[in-house]
């Protein structure tokens, strides 16, 4: 065998060699590369799958607040038209698809085909003033964009029989507007070179037009009788046309002495320069010709007429400057009195935590209302808001650094830095304070879906009003839709929607930051 | 226990009287506004000139809290409902709002928990996923949105509810416990109690998960308890000990309720009658409300310190 072999064996010394002669031995360097409590932080953070998709999306939004303003034209950013607020999504684009600003309504005969007729009436022509139903169906103006009968014939009245979605922006239909002589020739200039009609005759004021006294006086073309119905007149005498689908409506149109069309009344003013007239206009075509572009809404308009993805865009602008803002600033003087609290202990942080408690006993409200109160007059709104904010914000701050400052103040390693003559403030800041900056993020993280919640909170009870043309906040954006929102829905969804996002987005962003700076938690998931 | 509990009632005391005297001037100090009815403006005058309002602010201050005192007198309504006591104005309100706020919280507690027992018992399976991320979604939605929601669905879209907004006393018959008061009180109980529910399965999944994985679960175990036995008996009990102040002070907190949720269904409660003094600058009250406030929050804290002393033996209190 060969091991009894090898044990008879004698080995001569000199055949032995030191193995590291002459060789320093140090530790082998770190193979791997070192990681850093950031870094570390960051590795766990990548892995939490829905931090990750959350912290995608508040980018999404912060993209969305910075581009959608910057990409929207001036002209758009200060366009407000009085007939075109409240309107839903509409996208000439995406108009098959479902952004044709329509609005579901039960409607009855008399409005269904009072709608109808807006289509009739922007096919006019001097050649054919009246055209079929079926011909307006077609017709790029008329509003209805669907009907059906309601199969639930207990709904309601018996009239209110059809269930339609009405393109809103179209239902505006016809306005009389006043003009000046000089404006006319314009308009017709306008209407050839782009091909579009935009005057249409006036309507004859009669037996026969008793729709001439309400707000859509413009839109009665059609001889009615007193409820509103269409008549025509046989032998004299009006007689209602029984609506259906062949009815053909019998034109009021005002005309002169030789039965031409007529397009403007003058109204006043003597000059050339000066006289004013009035037009009946198609509106979508006026607001063509007014703004050079279609009325392009991707998420309506709001309360006002303002584009409410501009508005949606600035609210969310200004609600995140404030909340960042408050987060920073509550960051700064929260890391200052705790670190101060923790660090001294005694008499300096018994005083100074009598201090903080009494500040946190006011409840919030309070503090917003008297800040409000004395000072929105003098510094503004936004100023009054953010000086409530961090009056009181930066208490949870403090504590928490606090009672980092006391877990640590008494560790060996301080005493280490004491001995060797660390003065206080680089202790406090250098030796301590880094310990207690992974709480302090996080808590920072979670103050801006609070601030967020509370802004809009509080501007929709009209606590605070950031409001203006040139301001919005999301809060305003509610309190604005507040009254009117079951009218018009879309004013509510869209910044609702877009606060719920972000609180649940930040709050993951939040609970994902807290967990990747919490070491304990160091390989727990996997 | 007691000179803990007697410290920090001399704490909370100091603490209140302090918030009151700085809440007194900030609120006296705002500008007062006369109504344009000049008899009533005179009329007002005099009152103010005899109660002492006129005075330095100082003297006023003295003159407030020996009113509260000795008659209890927190002032009088100048706007809202002219010289009613403040006290009483407020009192005819705190009914709507404990009544909306309890009902909310009879439900959230005892379905908020169970499914918080649930998801933890089920830990990690696909049943408790789920539950986390409804949770996560529910307890960040603001409860305004809730608001809308059911009242946008229930009532504008199914009708499910007789109405979107509190009936008034004399519309339900005089009494906020008849059957049809209750019923338009659906809505506002149903937006408290999302975010609420969802609070408290997501608290209570998380202390349960930590007493299910303890040492004392293994022994309950090894000395031949079934899973359940250990689960009520040692598990429940000890995760109890965190909620139970958590449900103590939500307890308190039904007196100041939601100022939002009064605003959006027209409860005519705590809520809506600050809103009313701020709006109409009805100083008294708010002066009022202010110090209600701040005792509700307070006492809050301090219930929810001493209550843990008292469920929990492994606290001492006061002792270093």
């Amino acid at each position: 065998m060969k091991s009894t072999n090898l044990n008879n064996k004698i080995v001569n010394d000199e055949r032995f060699t030191l193995a590291h002669d002459n060789v320093e031995l140090h530790d082998h360097k770190l193979e791997t590369k070192a990681r850093g409590y950031f870094a570390d932080a960051f590795f766990r953070f990548r892995r939490n799958k829905a931090s990750v998709t959350a912290t995608v999306i508040i980018g999404f939004i912060l993209l969305f607040a910075l581009v959608v303003p910057i990409l929207t034209p001036n002209s758009v950013q200060t366009l407000m038209d009085p007939y075109y607020s409240k309107k839903g999504p509409r996208d000439t684009m995406l108009y098959d698809v479902g952004l044709n600003g329509s609005q579901t309504k039960t409607l009855s005969d008399r409005m269904l085909y009072y709608e109808f007729a807006k289509g009739i009436a922007a096919e006019f022509t001097e050649e054919e003033p009246v055209v079929s139903i079926q011909k307006s169906k077609e017709s790029k103006y008329q509003p209805v964009v669907r009907y059906n009968l309601n199969s639930n014939t207990n709904y309601g009245s018996s009239t209110a029989r059809y269930s339609a979605a009405v393109d809103q922006y179209l239902a505006v239909g016809f306005k009389y507007i006043s003009i000046e002589q000089s404006k006319f020739q314009v308009m017709r200039d306008w209407e050839e070179e782009h091909n579009l009609k935009l005057l249409y005759p006036l309507i004859a004021v009669n037996d026969y037009s008793f729709g001439v006294d309400t707000a859509d006086a413009a839109n009665y073309w059609y001889k009615t009788n007193s409820r509103n119905d269409p008549v025509k007149i046989v032998e004299g005498n009006p007689v209602a046309i029984p609506y259906s689908q062949d009815m053909v409506f019998e034109d009021n149109y005002l005309r002169d002495g030789e039965n031409n069309f007529v397009y403007r009344i003058h109204t006043g003013g003597g000059s050339y320069e000066t006289a004013q007239f009035k037009v009946r206009v198609l509106y979508y075509n006026y607001y063509r010709y007014i703004y050079g572009r279609e009325p392009n809404y991707l998420f309506g308009t709001d309360s006002q007429g303002y584009s409410m993805i501009y508005r949606l865009a600035t609210g969310v602008r200004l609600s995140l400057i404030i909340a960042v803002l408050v987060s920073s600033i509550n960051f700064i003087i929260g890391a200052l009195y705790g670190a101060i609290e923790g660090y001294y202990g005694g008499a300096t942080d018994l005083v100074m935590e009598r201090i903080s408690d009494i500040l946190v006993g006011i409840p919030f409200v309070v503090v917003v209302t008297l800040f409000q109160l004395h000072m929105a007059q003098k510094v503004g709104s936004f100023v009054g808001l953010l000086l409530a904010y961090v009056a009181t914000g930066w208490i949870g701050t403090a504590s928490s650094v606090r009672a980092q400052f006391y877990r640590y103040k008494n560790q060996e390693y301080v005493l280490a830095a004491r001995t060797l003559g660390a003065s206080n403030q680089r202790i406090m800041w250098k030796h301590i304070f880094p310990n207690t900056l992974g709480t302090l993020i996080t808590s920072s993280v979670l103050v801006i879906p609070g601030v967020i919640f509370s802004e809009s909170m509080l501007s929709y009870l009209g606590i605070i009003k950031l409001g203006g043309s040139s301001t919005t906040s999301l809060g305003t954006l509610l309190s604005d839709a507040s009254s009117i929102w079951t009218s018009y829905p879309s004013l509510l969804i869209f910044p609702a929607l877009v606060i719920s996002l972000l609180m649940i987005c930040f709050n993951l962003f939040g609970n994902g930051l807290r967990d990747a700076f919490n070491p304990q938690l160091r390989g727990s998931e996997d | 226990m007691g000179k803990y509990i007697l410290k920090r009632l001399g704490l909370l005391i100091f603490t209140f009287f302090v918030i009151v005297t700085i809440s007194f001037f900030l609120i006296r100090l705002l500008p007062q506004e006369m109504p344009t009815d000049l008899n009533l403006a005179a009329v007002i005058k005099a009152r103010w000139e005899a109660l002492g309002y006129n005075e330095p602010l100082l003297i006023q201050y003295g003159i407030y809290l020996r009113n509260i005192f000795t008659k209890f007198d927190f002032g009088t309504s100048w706007k809202i409902s002219l010289t009613t006591p403040a006290l009483e104005v407020m009192s005819d309100r705190i009914l709507p709002t404990v009544i909306v706020n309890l009902y909310a919280l009879l439900i959230s507690i005892p379905v908020g928990i169970a499914l918080g027992i649930y998801a933890a018992i089920k830990k990690n399976t696909w049943q408790d996923h789920f539950i986390s991320t409804v949770v996560i979604i529910f307890v960040s939605v603001p409860s305004y949105v809730y608001a809308f929601f059911v009242q946008y669905f229930l009532y504008f879209k199914l009708r499910w509810v007789p109405t979107n907004v509190m009936y008034s006393l004399a519309d339900a018959g005089g009494s906020y416990f008849t059957l049809k008061m209750f019923s338009s009180l659906i809505l506002p109980v149903m937006a408290l109690s999302f975010g609420e529910i969802a609070g408290l399965t997501r608290f209570t999944r998380a202390e349960l998960t930590e007493t299910l994985t303890s040492d004392y679960m293994l022994l309950a175990r090894t000395k031949g308890l079934t899973r359940g036995q250990a689960t009520v008996r040692h598990a429940l009990k000890n995760a109890m000990v965190p909620i139970f102040p958590m449900l103590i002070s939500s307890f308190i907190g039904i007196l100041s309720g939601s100022l939002i949720i009064e605003q959006i269904f027209s409860i005519p409660g705590i809520g809506a009658l600050y809103l009313f003094s701020i709006n109409q600058l009805d100083y008294d009250i708010f002066m009022l409300m202010t110090v209600f406030y701040t005792l509700i929050g307070l006492l809050a804290g301090i219930v929810v310190d001493i209550s843990y002393g008292f469920i929990d033996p492994r606290i001492k209190m006061g002792k270093k």
